[in-house]
């Protein structure tokens, strides 16, 4: 057994408005840049949808993740021997275009433009060229299914569907979508590093976190077609790539993320999770309808005696199994079975789970009235409005069961809550729902108040990061003593 | 007095700078070695340039790294005609592949407004460089044919004595001036290589053929530092 421990987030879909704070916090602070414009290493999309990059799920086109090839796993595409034959030129790169051009406007005319006849207005201009140019495309173009003939539409994810299932989820009556924000996973198996030529990615030890060493990264940019959730990216400008940081420097000094900080709709927990990394190799070579079970059965029950034991011997702090403990992260996952890795199919393990949203689900269309009229609380599961395979193409590599799973669960809990406040259930349709689904009363309390209650200090449980004994990878600090300083400081000179 | 300006000292500074600034800057400036890719703002065209250029110019490095190291083995090769003839055509066919690429380039680049706002002196430097390689090599290649037998008389000695430190210019001075041009502007070229976007040559990423997959880095030793 050998623990590790991982910072690790849940967002929980039913909480999220699409009010896009996350991304505009996270481009404030770290991609507000020559280059990095078009970046949005936090993003919200409409789903049904296609996404940014546009299209990002479509593996045929941008040929992310890993594959089961050859009796192992290997990457779809930039893999040592395919990398080595499009070194030149990679045709599964995703381009300016497959995300947008970014732009700006020239506001100084408003003020600058000389007196005439009309209003000044202010020209949309490219921020790459600087020339006047026509916007048409955004990070959200099809915000809210702005476009969905063309962008919903042509989802990757609704290829799960029959074609009656795709007609009858467009039709203006049955209209439905909700929000997935997206940031870097932070994957316990990431193709992002697997595939940097340069060996520039590499995932922090102590908490996980996927990083990229500018002073190594040489711009081969086989990351960008590996991670097949396009979440690292090019900057165009210093020829080096770029990806979301979780943003380590705050979480050294115990704040949380910036864009989980500033979460409107408090949808974000982060704390750490304790996995078994012997288990990976094994967990990844899963058939798809096995993986999002794998990957949980990875997560190590932080109580258990003889995962702390390991754990310890492991090099791993008592605060930080502590905190592993407190995790809201480690409820949400394994104790509850509620958040669900995205996209699992491609092996990466994300480290990032997802809420499926429970609504939008009721209201069946009958000769285009609403109908509300239904014998069972909020309806059932296979009633929903998204169908299940579609859910399952997201959040269950295509395996219903897990997904369903945690939709009657959030279910049971609400039934469970509304016998609670009103009353006005049957008291044995709420214990079937509870039992069904191996919820307690206590559990369903609990998930409640974490889902709807919970302050700051429970949503967050950022784990001590210790960074004050990385000074040791500089080497003996007794052999410093006496001397100017520790770390990369030069010594002192008089004069110049 | 030109020629042991060109011939005898020149070659020497170009190593110099090809070798000193080189590191130097690997350990300054760090985050200064990159491809400089631009594919992301244009792609189509990148794969009729890049692709011809870069085959062709390996096969040629190599090509010419191998004829000096091994003179004996390609004069061997060329004793018989129909062997010289092959290898002589197979040099020229990526010589132009090369050249063709290059241009191909070029073209791309001044052609597209988000390649032009991204293209420095240095990048334009690099170009005019290896053109005047290329074209010199051409110009080699064509006028002065049998090029891989006659070299071993003439270059390889001179590259030789030019290792041992006591320049033997008149194996060169004497050359026709096609030749004299290409020795001239493959020094220049290495000259320039250390401030440039070259420098990905060294940097290529020929370890990620045996490296392990995964890459995770510890802050500390974790099996002896937090324990207590």
């Amino acid at each position: 057994m050998d623990v590790r421990s991982q910072i690790s987030m849940v967002f929980h879909l039913d909480k999220c408005i699409g009010c896009h704070t996350c991304s505009v916090a996270c481009k404030n602070v770290w991609t507000d840049r020559r280059g990095a414009e078009y970046m949005w290493w936090n993003n919200v999309e409409t789903k049904p949808g296609t996404g940014y990059p546009t299209k990002w799920e479509d593996q045929e086109k941008y040929k992310g993740g890993f594959e089961k090839k050859n009796g192992g796993v290997d990457l779809r595409a930039v893999g040592r021997i395919r990398g080595a034959a499009t070194v030149f030129h990679n045709p599964s790169l995703p381009i300016i275009d497959d995300y947008y051009e970014p732009f700006t406007y020239t506001y100084e005319d408003l003020i600058n433009a000389p007196e005439g006849a009309d209003q000044p207005v202010a020209k949309p201009i490219s921020m790459i060229t600087g020339e006047p140019m026509k916007i048409e495309a955004g990070p959200n173009w099809d915000d809210d299914l702005g476009g969905s003939p063309i962008y919903a539409a042509n989802d990757p994810n609704l290829d799960a569907l029959s074609s009656e299932e795709r007609t009858a989820l467009f039709e203006v009556q049955r209209l439905v979508f909700f929000y997935l924000p997206r940031i870097c996973n932070h994957c316990a198996n990431p193709a992002c590093v697997a595939s940097c030529p340069s060996g520039a990615l590499y995932k922090r030890g102590e908490d996980g976190i996927v990083l990229l060493n500018q002073e190594r990264c040489r711009g081969w940019r086989f990351c960008v077609t590996a991670c097949p959730y396009k979440k690292t990216y090019f900057n165009w400008g210093t020829g080096k790539s770029e990806k979301c940081i979780l943003c380590y420097p705050r979480l050294e000094s115990g704040q949380a993320p910036a864009c989980f900080h500033s979460c409107v709709g408090r949808i974000r927990y982060l704390g750490n999770l304790l996995y078994d990394a012997d288990q990976i190799v094994d967990a990844i070579n899963r058939p798809d309808h096995e993986l999002v079970e794998a990957q949980r059965d990875m997560i190590l029950d932080p109580f258990d005696p003889a995962v702390i034991a390991a754990a310890r011997a492991n090099g791993l702090a008592p605060d930080v199994i502590e905190a592993a403990q407190r995790s809201p992260v480690y409820k949400f996952v394994k104790l509850w079975s509620l958040a669900l890795p995205l996209h699992a199919e491609h092996r990466t393990l994300p480290m990032l789970f997802y809420v499926p949203p429970l609504l939008p689900m009721m209201a069946s269309v009958g000769d285009g009235i609403y109908d509300t009229s239904i014998d069972q609380f909020l309806g059932t599961i296979d009633s929903y409005r998204l169908p299940l395979k579609y859910m399952a193409s997201l959040f269950g590599a295509g395996n219903e069961a897990p997904v369903r799973h945690a939709l009657r669960k959030q279910l049971a809990t609400r039934m469970y809550r509304r016998q609670v406040t009103t009353d006005d259930l049957e008291e044995a349709n709420v214990r079937l729902a509870l039992s069904e689904t191996d919820t307690t009363a206590e559990q369903a309390e609990a998930i409640y108040r974490l889902t709807s209650l919970a302050p700051f200090d429970e949503r967050f449980v950022i784990p001590p990061m210790h960074r004050e004994e990385a000074i040791e990878m500089l080497g003996d600090t007794a052999d410093a003593k006496g001397l100017t300083g520790l770390g990369f400081r030069e010594g002192p000179q008089r004069g110049a | 007095m030109l020629d042991v300006i060109l011939f005898g000292a020149f070659p020497y500074v170009a190593v110099v700078l090809f070798v000193g600034v080189s590191i130097q800057r690997y350990r300054r400036e760090p985050f200064t070695y990159s491809s400089l890719s631009t594919q992301f703002l244009e792609s189509r065209n990148l794969f009729w340039g890049s692709v011809p250029f870069h085959v062709g110019v390996l096969v040629l490095f190599f090509g010419h790294l191998l004829g000096f190291m091994f003179p004996r083995q390609v004069m061997l090769w060329n004793a018989m005609p129909a062997r010289l003839f092959i290898l002589e055509v197979s040099a020229l066919i990526c010589g132009i592949l090369t050249i063709v690429g290059l241009v191909g380039l070029i073209l791309r680049r001044a052609r597209s407004a988000r390649l032009r706002v991204n293209t420095s002196v240095n990048d334009i430097l690099v170009y005019i460089a290896l053109l005047c390689s290329i074209i010199t090599g051409l110009w080699v290649a064509l006028s002065l044919r049998w090029g891989s037998a006659w070299y071993t008389h003439t270059i390889v000695p001179y590259l030789q004595s030019l290792i041992v430190m006591q320049p033997d210019i008149q194996r060169v001075a004497e050359l026709p001036l096609a030749a004299r041009l290409h020795i001239i502007s493959a020094f220049a070229l290495f000259s320039l290589f250390s401030f440039t976007r070259l420098v990905h040559i060294i940097v290529a990423p020929v370890p990620y053929l045996w490296r392990p997959t995964q890459l995770v880095i510890w802050n500390r030793d974790r099996k002896t530092t937090s324990g207590a």
